[in-house]
């Protein structure tokens, strides 16, 4: 081992792939022209800043919640119950934007202080029960938040999909690449770049002083709090940041998707998908949000479709087109799934990082 | 209790925690001195243990007080103390595995100079921590080893990075719980050698619970005695050592009504 941190080959592979698959999300709307592949390519940005802040917590912290959903529900509904109320513009997102934060603020240090101190599981449970009730609170309360059916609104002109961005001699939409320059672009634009700025800000945390701190508080606690660090004090601080980014993300999904409704912000599905891409990718690496994220979105939009394929491709065979029935895609996923954890037991990003390296 | 013409950097009045009907340190009052190791023995389930716990903060105490410099500190979490300047090693190796050693080091000295809440700048803009733990790491010799995991370290170079994060604490107090257990005699000098060197500092007190008695007679100014959690003797080296009441207690008979 020598003085100088010479990265691993894993390690290099892995941060090229996380700057391919940059690349690919900033020039996503050009490389897949059309609008399932753009709203892929959004979802993946929402859920990369989802799991990085979630690992900060799991990963880093060593904080178990099942509440990070609910935050990033905080932030989606403020988003939407002003669009909804206010009409579509640029006060109502910030409002809603900034409405949904405090909230998540001042629900993330009530249930910080009062639970941090208690032994991770009760605290793990403890989130549970008050996300549980932010469900349960989202579809009762259906003259605020729309109930089951969720909230539909308009997102402000700048991204409507009739708005010229540039107009040609002709006076119809200009065209770049073939691509239409209008406010779809313009959309998928400000999710990239806020979820960028989200993204780079949680890399920043992890390479400070606090991000070798939380190590610390994740690795031996007590000793932590023996050499003079107030490990409840962290706790809740870190717990703080992670709630105020997905709420953030929130409130920029809400934006994009112009609808809102438990499906989208609130169920638990999504808080398993976000366990799933943080297990996948690798707790505390944060590189492992961008694979975990990429993933399994794209197995989820995507694993159907190519099992389509696989079916017809193997017509005539005896029971395999069967089992490759793209109704079972579930059981594929999982199936991936559990190779994925066999084989990559710290996540993708974790098992390969150290590759190649030598002591 | 000796007198001694400074004021007592720590003193414990009275201190006792009870778990359940056990009285695991029973009303020890004591005041430990600048400039003077004072090291504390006892058989086995003697307390020791515990009473550190009380002193660095791990335990609450039932009752009593423990006073640094003066200041009432009974009530304050193990984080404040240390602080406050009480520096606490274990008994067993109790660092971050997954870290590397030079990191170890560098949350001691970040700790002490309030960079933990630092969280928007990357570690490397903060040279002086990294220059302040590299200090600590040749005073130890471990500069080596510096990016290895605490993990893949030796047993006793682990010991030696638990002093060393001690001292990157720059505390007052140094609190050392066994340093030596669990080492091969030929790692126990350089251990000891750290502990030697820390002792010339004349503003430092310095306790120090350990077995061998061959350390004992090298770096004691002072022993106390614990037994069944309360104070059985407290003096210089070799009167502690003559004296019949400890003889008892490490001979096996019943000490009890010594006490």
């Amino acid at each position: 081992m020598t003085q100088t941190t010479k990265s691993p080959k894993g390690a290099l592979f892995i941060k090229g792939l996380v700057l391919t698959i940059g690349a690919l999300l900033l020039f996503a709307p050009f490389l897949f022209q059309d609008t399932r592949s753009l709203e892929v390519a959004a979802r993946i940005c929402i859920f990369i800043v989802l799991v990085a802040s979630y690992d900060l917590l799991i990963g880093y912290t060593g904080i178990v919640s099942f509440a990070h959903i609910m935050f990033f529900g905080f932030g989606a509904y403020g988003a939407a119950i002003a669009l909804k109320e206010m009409g579509p513009g640029w006060d109502a997102v910030l409002l809603g934007a900034a409405g949904g934060l405090v909230v998540s603020i001042v629900v993330a240090i009530a249930v910080g202080l009062l639970s941090l101190r208690v032994k991770a599981i009760f605290f793990a449970m403890i989130t549970l029960a008050t996300a549980s009730v932010a469900l349960v609170l989202a579809s009762q309360l259906s003259g605020f938040t729309g109930g089951e059916d969720g909230i539909t609104y308009k997102a402000p002109d700048l991204f409507k999909t009739a708005n010229k961005l540039m107009v040609d001699a002709d006076g119809k939409v200009a065209r770049l690449f073939g691509v239409k320059l209008n406010g779809k672009l313009a959309a998928y634009y400000f999710v990239f770049s806020t979820c960028l700025v989200l993204f780079i800000l949680c890399l920043r945390m992890v390479a400070s002083p606090l991000g070798t701190v939380l190590k610390a508080i994740r690795e031996n606690e007590a000793r932590a709090e023996a050499i003079g660090y107030r490990v409840v004090a962290y706790r809740t601080f870190v717990f703080c940041i992670a709630a105020v980014t997905a709420s953030l993300a929130g409130s920029i999904y809400a934006v994009w998707l112009k609808y809102t409704g438990p499906d989208t912000a609130l169920s638990f599905s999504i808080m398993i998908d976000i366990l799933l891409m943080v297990v996948i990718g690798g707790m505390g690496t944060m590189y492992g949000a961008v694979i975990g994220a990429v993933l399994l979105v794209i197995a989820q939009y995507y694993l159907r479709d190519l099992m389509g394929v696989a079916s017809e491709a193997l017509h005539g065979v005896p029971f395999l087109p069967e089992l490759f029935e793209p109704d079972r895609w579930l059981l594929w996923l999982g199936i991936i799934f559990i190779l994925l954890v066999y084989f990559f037991p710290k996540g993708i990003a974790g098992t390969l990082w150290d590759k190649g390296a030598r002591s | 209790m000796r007198a001694s013409a400074s004021e007592p950097a720590l003193v414990t009045e009275n201190l006792t925690i009870r778990f359940g009907g056990h009285v695991a340190v029973n009303a020890v009052s004591c005041a430990f001195n600048p400039g003077e190791l004072t090291v504390i023995v006892g058989p086995n389930g003697a307390g020791k243990t515990t009473y550190f716990n009380l002193i660095s903060g791990q335990l609450p105490a039932s009752e009593g007080r423990v006073l640094k410099g003066g200041e009432d500190i009974t009530r304050l979490a193990p984080s404040a103390r240390a602080r406050r300047g009480i520096g606490r090693a274990f008994q067993l190796t109790n660092l971050f595995p997954a870290l590397t050693v030079l990191e170890n080091i560098r949350l001691a000295v970040q700790a002490r100079s309030g960079h933990g809440w630092r969280f928007f700048s990357p570690v490397s803009r903060f040279a002086s921590l990294t220059e302040e733990a590299e200090h600590y790491l040749e005073e130890t010799k471990l500069s080596a080893k510096a990016h290895m995991t605490a993990a893949a370290l030796p047993h006793g170079d682990q010991r030696k990075l638990e002093v060393a994060l001690l001292m990157a604490m720059e505390p007052d107090i140094y609190m050392f719980d066994e340093p030596t257990a669990g080492m091969s005699l030929d790692h126990t000098p350089d251990v000891l050698e750290l502990i030697a060197k820390l002792k010339q500092d004349k503003s430092k007190t310095i306790l120090l619970v350990e077995h061998k008695m061959s350390v004992v007679r090298a770096l004691a100014d002072r022993i106390i005695v614990l037994h069944n959690g309360e104070l059985l003797a407290d003096g210089p080296p070799d009167e502690v050592m003559q004296s019949q009441v400890v003889r008892e207690v490490y001979l096996g008979s019943s000490g009890e009504d010594a006490a």
